[in-house]
This record gives C-alpha cells, sequence and structure tokens, in this order.
C-alpha cells in the first residue's frame, strides 16, 4: 500500500513533551507527536484519519510562554516548543468536561448497548469522574430506529462529529450534518430526515463504527453488546490521501 | 460481642436493586476477614432496627426516589461520620433516574392504571410519596466517597473498605466506574 509521500520541504524541529526531548515534521500536530511516542492525551473527537475538529477540548495542553491552553489535536509543533499534556489544572479541566458530558444528555452507562466498550465511559474512569458534580439536565432527546441495520440515540450523542466527518472524507456520501444550536444541537441525516428515508446513506456502518459512543449503534444489539472496529479508518484514509 | 477497636458500619437501600448488597456480599470468604475488623450496626443484612447515633462508616445504595428516600439519607448523614454512595444509582441516579424524562403523575398512570385490569388504583395509605425528580444522594447530602458501578464488583467494595478501615483514602477510579 503507498504511503502519502512527504513533501522534500518539510523541515524537523526539536521540541519538548512533558520533559521528553522529541524531533517532529513541522507540518505534524501536538497531539500526533504525542500519539508516535506513546505520550497518553486524552480526546474524543479527534480520530487518526479524520479531519481535525477541536471540539472536545480534551486534549488541551499548556505550552510554555503562552497563557492561553491550546488543543493538541489542532496546533503545530515549533521549535524549541515545550509542551506539558498533563498537570493539575489540565487534569481538573479535563474531569469538568468529562462530567459536564455526563450531564448534559443521558448517558446511564448500566444499561447501555456501548457499556464496557464507550470511550466517554472509559475516560470517565481515567479523568477520575466517580460522580458528576454539576446538576444532571434530565431532558430526553429522541432515538430514530427507523434505518433498518442502525439505530441513533441522541441521548448518548456528545457531538464530537466524527460520524459527520467519516461520511463525508471517508464515504464521500455526506449523508450527516449537524443542525441547531446549544442544547438543541444535534446530528441530523440528509436535511434532518428520518435516517430510514435518507436516499445519501449507502448502509456502510462506518459512522456507527467511529462513533465514540453507543449513540450511533446496530439494531438488535443489547446492554453491552455493541463492540466497534476502528481499525479500518487509517487504512481507508491513507489510500484516499494516496490517490 | 463487639470491641472498641472495630469500625462501625451502618448500609441501607434506597431505590435501588439491592444488587450492590448482594455484590457486598459476594466478597464471600473474605467476609469471615471482614468481620474481625468491622461491626454491622444497622443494615438489611441484621436484625438492628434502628440506627444508633454514632456510625463510622455509612453505606447507601439507592437514588433518593421518594420523601422516605430522602430522610434515610438525611439520618445516615447525621449520624454516619463518613458517608459512602455504592453503585450507579446512589452515584448518578442510574436507572430509577430515567423516570425523570416522564412527568411524576404520567408515571404513576402506567405503573398504576394503564397495565392494570383489575382495580387500577394509585396506592397512597403505607407507602412513600414520591419524589418529582429522582436524584443521586450526594444532590442532597453531601457524601465522602463514590463507588460507581451497577453492580460495583465484590473486589471494588472489599478494595474501598480495606482502604477506609486502613485509615487511607480510596481511589475507587482504580477499580470500577459507571456501568461495571
Amino acid at each position: 500500500m503507498p504511503l502519502p509521500v512527504t513533501p522534500p520541504n518539510i523541515r524537523v524541529v526539536t521540541l519538548k513533551i512533558d520533559d521528553q526531548d522529541l524531533s517532529a515534521r513541522e507540518d505534524e500536530t501536538i497531539i500526533e507527536v504525542c500519539r508516535e511516542n506513546a505520550i497518553p492525551i486524552p480526546s474524543l473527537c479527534y480520530l487518526d484519519g479524520l479531519s481535525v475538529w477541536g471540539g472536545c477540548r480534551l486534549c488541551m495542553v499548556e505550552i510554555a510562554g503562552q497563557g492561553r491552553l491550546a488543543a493538541a489535536c489542532s496546533t503545530r509543533v515549533t521549535e524549541g516548543m515545550e509542551v506539558r499534556t498533563s498537570t493539575e489544572r489540565l487534569q481538573r479541566y479535563r474531569r469538568t468536561i468529562v462530567e459536564m458530558l455526563f450531564a448534559e444528555r443521558n448517558h446511564v452507562c448500566s444499561v447501555c448497548v456501548s457499556n464496557g466498550h464507550c470511550e466517554l465511559q472509559t475516560m470517565g474512569q481515567s479523568c477520575g469522574v466517580d460522580h458528576v458534580r454539576v446538576p444532571y439536565r434530565q431532558t430526553p432527546y429522541p432515538v430514530d430506529s427507523s434505518h433498518e441495520m442502525f439505530r441513533l440515540d441522541h441521548n448518548r450523542c456528545i457531538l464530537c462529529t466524527r460520524c459527520v466527518r467519516v461520511c463525508d472524507e471517508i464515504e464521500g456520501a455526506h449523508t450527516w450534518d449537524v443542525m441547531g444550536r446549544g442544547s438543541d444541537c444535534r446530528v441530523i441525516t440528509d436535511l434532518a430526515l428520518p435516517w430510514g428515508e435518507s436516499e445519501t446513506c449507502t448502509s456502510c456502518g462506518k459512522c456507527v463504527q467511529v462513533c465514540p459512543t453507543g449513540a450511533l449503534v446496530k439494531q438488535g444489539t443489547s446492554a453491552g453488546e455493541m463492540v466497534k472496529d476502528q481499525h479500518f479508518l487509517p487504512i481507508l484514509a491513507r489510500r484516499r490521501h494516496a490517490r | 460481642m463487639s470491641t472498641p477497636m472495630k469500625t462501625t458500619v451502618a448500609t441501607t437501600w434506597l431505590d435501588g436493586c439491592s444488587g450492590c448488597h448482594m455484590s457486598f456480599l459476594d466478597m464471600d470468604e473474605r467476609l469471615v476477614d471482614l468481620a474481625q475488623r468491622v461491626d454491622i450496626v444497622y443494615s438489611p443484612l441484621v436484625d438492628t432496627k434502628t440506627l444508633p447515633d454514632q456510625v463510622d462508616v455509612g453505606i447507601l445504595e439507592g437514588s433518593i426516589s421518594s420523601d422516605e428516600d430522602l430522610e434515610k439519607a438525611k439520618a445516615f448523614r447525621k449520624h454516619c461520620k463518613l458517608l459512602i454512595s455504592l453503585g450507579d444509582c446512589a452515584v448518578n441516579g442510574n436507572v430509577p433516574a430515567i423516570r425523570n424524562h416522564f412527568k411524576l403523575d404520567d408515571v404513576m398512570d402506567r405503573a398504576y392504571r394503564e397495565n392494570v385490569s383489575l382495580q387500577p388504583q394509585i396506592p397512597t395509605r403505607s407507602v412513600p410519596t414520591l419524589l418529582e425528580t429522582v436524584r443521586p444522594i450526594h444532590a442532597e447530602v453531601k457524601v465522602d466517597v463514590f463507588v460507581p458501578g451497577c453492580p460495583p464488583h465484590a473486589d471494588a467494595i472489599w478494595y474501598v473498605l480495606s482502604e477506609l478501615i486502613a485509615g487511607r483514602t480510596p481511589d475507587p477510579s482504580k477499580v470500577t466506574r459507571f456501568g461495571a
């Protein structure tokens, strides 16, 4: 399989991440360098193979000399950059973000089809979320079961837009998009038609596989049965870029 | 007989399925070890009818769904030095809180009128009054330790209790999580 050809004029920069001296191509982002070097950075919207969204804010890092935090997924490395990925402040912010995700919609892990295979659930545990300190919003969201193979539960959606990006960038169908603002924001198929009536959906299921939670699942799955496989994504993404 | 050295423990269930207490019993032979170090002074698992004035550790299972749940939670907070929320219902509302999506009257109608064929009626005597909104325990009283899980694994309960008895602060996220 052909790999994307690196343009010859890309320079290499040196930087420090958590006191480790590292070198990287100047067109790489902080999160890519961290993943290459096994430095853990939490993220929910970022996925290797998809374009950068920068929406979940879990990958925020501290950069020496900058007062404001930067999203590791959308910040390129520069020469001499000094990055901190896990300070006490960052851990506090990350925990709060995850708690607010749990409080916003209805993530009842124990009865969720994705229980045990959910990125939000795992993120909660790794960020030390043993309870949610903000009040739950307790607002019900609709469930769309009109598609014969898949189901969409807005209650579990965290609006990471992975489904939107994989459908547009990898499948090329652009069935998914985002509608509404604030708490009314939700992912839609075609022009907010029921998924089963969508004329653009190819039923490929890529959106289901990249969804980090139990928002997009296969029909007929019961609690804990929905296991996802995202191995196809970097392979297909590289083939698309090689063209 | 209890000795003054033992840690006193009180437990009860609010709006839960008692599964967390079952998971507690699932510690198997470690219960014998635990019995050397703790005294269960009040619990559905023992015969005592009243909560003692001073208890070292209080363990609550289930969410707060009725006026009785709320009273129990407040009593536990008042009489227990340290309060543990055990299980997802206590920690985040879990299954009992799913009814928050509906009006309480609709929930009652569904349970006691729509699905009943013989003398449908809303019970009023000898039953606690349901609250409009189901809440996790920490939404009503201060909680010191949270042990999520549905139910938390016996190993997780054993870890938390062992750490507390040893005078250390447990980190439950190391051993359990929502839905575990």
